[in-house]
């Protein structure tokens, strides 16, 4: 199991991976038997547009200490449009979380294609990397939420 | 009461090397609502199907959760098998433990751990799973085929003799891509053109087939069975319905020193061109990096010489739309360029030259008439070397890593053909190992060394040094004789690598289908499925998806062509039935998801509705129309209230994951 103290400390990652690209992406870094760290996990969404910010405080709330968004390059998208919903939501977002005191790092939107496994792969290395330097999440953890 | 089924499967080793299935198993039958907890070799094999469908039927089951490969894989076979045993087939979901997990991760204990978090989300999702039934949408009878090379006009052939209409999208002025700059064709060497070009006019009579030669994809919209694609026809300043072909503009044109593409750059050709005398379509195309008329409005020969009043300045690229069922994608391939391997001299000699341009050198129809001749001082060779895998093979990052598969067979053809026609000749060829797997191709190999003595040398080549005499000195080792050797050549050829070509990456983002590191396109199997990429109702043919030489170029385009006529003879295929639905009594009508729906899915309607004090109060009330909507979910985020929902992707299964995963 992971254990939350400081020197153990292994960051709980939920990644949101729209199905047309960035799940695909996930999976192309699969095929290639790429490696990024297993605290990702993967939850599948039609579209990146898909994702209510809602979701993300939740994550938070329950323990997340990352939370990352993907979907296809701006233009791309399977429905034309919905990664620049994504893009403005994710926006306003930060500074809602710039507001409750939550680190920038620990929220992050990319944009994955269904050829770039590679990238998919780095870009859940570095942003895994990236949280574990910011230690866990306290702030809007609801310790109520916590497993003991 | 949820009675949940779980399935683990060991996907042979590729899943029970990294992930203790059984482990899995044993941890997912304590979750909450599961009956039974199963793990199996191959789940998706027919007797791992049984495995599910007895267990829906012998517990009841209301819901099922398979732990294997990514749901793009096998999501639509357990589905399938659900519904056969009466489980509605929405009720299945998949946890993906191959791509996202076995296969990335080493340790088994870590990976183990995840593999239960995964399956641990996909039961608290399934567990909210509502059954859900699909409706049908109509399939447009139409193909569109992205390439018009020799794999491009087979895909097409085979769709039209099939009877339904296709479209060709060709970048250049011409179809007919690198085969109608080959010379002679192994392992037959019959003459290309002879083979090629016939096709090439049948491609143009066929009724069911339209070209849209000088003309790109730029924007695809849309999903199997109905894509919107947008088509620039780009401006060629030549009115097509006009142009008659006789290229009396092109005997005129006073811009004479432009790179001829079609012979390698070999020789020049004028603004106004058409690439060569067989072309299809054959109409002129004005070249607007040369033309003078366009840079600087002086010139306006060929608008006066033209009879048919076919020349027009003031084109302007153009867009059309048009709807298809299916996409063939063929957009081949280009050598890459010798520039980066500078120890062959390439920028320096014009003596030494690729492989593609020795084809021009000994065409019928190239720049010296088939005579081979040296590009320098047009005197008859009398020592040539040949180098294979340039680039090919290669572990720094100036060339490829893989093997391009045809230089050996086309260096052979090369070598043996000099052979045959000039007998005087003597012919050299580096090699580091001659792969001729295929029908009839080490017999062809063979024949080059004991019937046209040509020199095999197993060995790399150092420098190749251009001299003052006109001689080319070539240095290279002969592993097998282990001695260093100089040879003073008169024709140096590079078999470069081949690439695909760099349109292929934007269109495979247009496209949303996959491609590997070297931007080839990626297959939905390698084994089962090599011709259909993993996005449904696009194909793949020809060297786009990984080098091949013609045969099996045309064994792949008749394949992608025959999958793409098995769509296209449906009427219709059944739709996602994973649309939105906003509830009518938290709706308040503000019209918020309607302005960010893409396709206009959603109305409003005036409802009537019966409150607690037993009036009845008339309200406005978003309604989406399940037959457009396409389920992206946009509206669901947009909506304030809470009332628009997302079938099988809904607020409270999405929190159910996050919820699974953070705890
Ligand atoms: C020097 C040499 C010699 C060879 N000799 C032989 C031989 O003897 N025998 C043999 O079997 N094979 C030979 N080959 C291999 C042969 O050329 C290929 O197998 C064959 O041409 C592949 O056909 P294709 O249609 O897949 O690709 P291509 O011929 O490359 O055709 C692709 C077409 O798509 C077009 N296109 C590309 N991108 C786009 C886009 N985005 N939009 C619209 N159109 C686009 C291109 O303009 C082109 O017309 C040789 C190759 C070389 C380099
Ligand atoms: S543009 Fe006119 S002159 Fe040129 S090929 Fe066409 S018909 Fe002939
Ligand atoms: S899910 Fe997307 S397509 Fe469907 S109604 Fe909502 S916004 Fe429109
Ligand atoms: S489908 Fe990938 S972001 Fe919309």
């Amino acid at each position: 199991m992971q254990v939350n103290d400081s020197k153990n400390f292994e960051p709980v990652i939920a990644a949101f991976c729209c199905n047309w690209c960035s799940y695909a992406g996930a999976d192309l870094s699969g095929t290639n038997r790429l490696s990024y760290p297993t605290n990702v996990k993967i939850i599948r969404v039609p579209c990146s547009c898909r994702v209510n910010p809602m979701f993300i405080l939740r994550a938070f709330q329950r323990g997340a200490d990352g939370v990352i968004i993907c979907g296809c390059h701006p233009g791309d998208c399977h429905y034309t449009s919905g990664n620049y919903f994504t893009r403005r939501r994710i926006t306003l977002l930060y500074s809602m979380l710039d507001f409750l005191g939550i680190e920038r790092n620990r929220t992050r939107l990319e944009w994955v294609s269904a050829a770039e496994g590679a990238k998919f792969a780095s870009v859940m290395e570095q942003f895994t990397e990236d949280v574990r330097k910011l230690g866990p999440n306290r702030r809007l953890e609801d310790l109520r939420c916590r497993k003991k | 009461m949820n009675r949940i089924g779980v399935f683990v499967c060991h996907c042979g080793t590729n899943i029970a090397s990294t992930v203790d299935v059984k482990a899995v198993a044993e941890a997912l039958s304590h979750e909450r609502g599961v009956v039974i907890s199963q793990d199996y070799q191959y789940m998706c094999s027919e007797s791992g199907q049984n495995l599910v469908k007895n267990a829906i039927k012998e517990h009841n089951l209301t819901g099922v959760v398979i732990c294997s490969c990514s749901p793009r894989m096998h999501e639509n076979t357990f589905r399938k098998a659900c519904s056969e045993a009466g489980l509605n087939p929405y009720l299945v979901e998949i946890a993906n433990i191959r791509e996202q997990c076995s296969w990335i991760h080493k340790d088994i204990t870590t990976a183990t751990e995840k593999a239960v978090i995964l399956g641990r989300t996909a039961i608290a999702k399934v567990t909210l799973n509502t059954p859900l039934t699909s409706m049908e949408s109509p399939v447009v009878k139409r193909a569109l085929v992205i390439g018009g090379g020799i794999a491009g006009i087979q895909s097409a052939l085979d769709i039209a003799e099939a009877g339904f209409e296709v479209d060709i999208v060709e970048k250049e002025p011409t179809i007919g891509g690198k085969m109608a700059q080959i010379d002679k064709t192994f392992p037959t060497l019959d003459c290309a053109a002879c083979i090629l070009t016939p096709k090439m006019v049948e491609a143009s009579q066929n009724e069911n087939i339209n070209i849209y030669s000088f003309s790109e994809v730029s924007d695809v919209k849309g999903f199997v069975g109905n894509f919107t694609v947008k088509i620039k026809r780009k401006a060629r300043y030549v009115d097509e319905t006009k142009c008659t072909g006789c290229g009396l503009c092109t005997e005129k044109c006073p811009m004479k020193k432009v790179p001829n593409e079609f012979n390698a750059g070999l020789d020049n050709r004028t603004a106004i061109y058409i690439p060569f005398a067989q072309a299809v379509p054959k109409i002129a195309t004005i070249d607007p990096n040369y033309c003078m008329m366009l840079k600087n409005g002086k010139c306006g020969v060929c608008s006066k010489v033209c009879t048919a009043g076919a020349v027009d300045y003031k084109q302007k690229d153009e867009f059309i739309e048009k709807k298809y069922g299916a996409i063939v994608v063929a957009t081949g391939y280009n050598p890459i360029s010798p520039e980066k391997f500078d120890e062959y001299a390439y920028s320096q000699c014009p003596d030494v030259v690729t492989s593609l341009e020795l084809e021009r050198l000994m065409n019928a129809a190239g720049p010296n008439g088939g005579t081979l001749l040296r590009p320098s001082d047009k005197k008859h060779p009398e020592k040539i070397v040949f180098i294979q895998c340039v680039g090919s093979r290669c572990d720094d990052d100036r060339g490829k890593p893989y093997c391009s598969k045809i230089c050996c067979m086309y260096t052979a053809k090369h070598a043996m053909l000099i052979r045959e026609k000039y007998p005087d000749t003597e012919v050299y060829v580096f090699y580091i190992d001659v792969r001729t797997p295929g029908k009839n191709f080490d017999e062809f190999y063979r024949r080059a060394v004991e019937q046209y003595n040509v020199h095999y040398i197993k060995g790399m080549v150092g420098k190749v040094t251009p001299k003052a005499n006109g001689k080319i000195e070539v240095q290279g080792s002969d592993m097998l004789a282990d001695e260093q050797l100089r040879i003073d050549a008169d024709l140096v050829v590079l078999a470069m690598a081949i690439e695909p070509d760099k349109s292929a990456r934007p269109l495979a983002t247009m496209l949303t289908t996959q491609m590997d590191t070297n931007d080839f396109f990626t297959e939905a199997h390698p084994k089962l499925r090599p011709v259909e990429s993993a996005t449904a109702g696009i194909f793949l043919s020809g060297v786009c998806q990984g080098p091949k030489d013609i045969p099996e170029t045309v064994a792949q385009a008749s394949a992608a062509a025959a999958k793409a006529i098995g769509l296209l003879c449906k009427n219709s295929i059944t739709c996602n039935p994973c649309v939105a639905h906003s509830d009518e009594l938290m709706c308040n009508g503000c019209s918020a998801c309607e302005k960010v729906c893409p396709y206009g899915a959603i109305t409003y309607e005036n409802k009537e509705f019966r409150m607690p004090d037993r009036t009845v109060a008339v309200r406005r009330v978003a309604s989406v129309n399940p037959a457009v909507c396409q389920g992206c979910g946009a509206c669901t985020v947009a909506c304030p209230s809470g009332a628009m929902d997302l079938n099988g992707f809904s607020n409270s299964q999405i929190m159910a994951e996050v919820d699974a995963i953070c705890k």
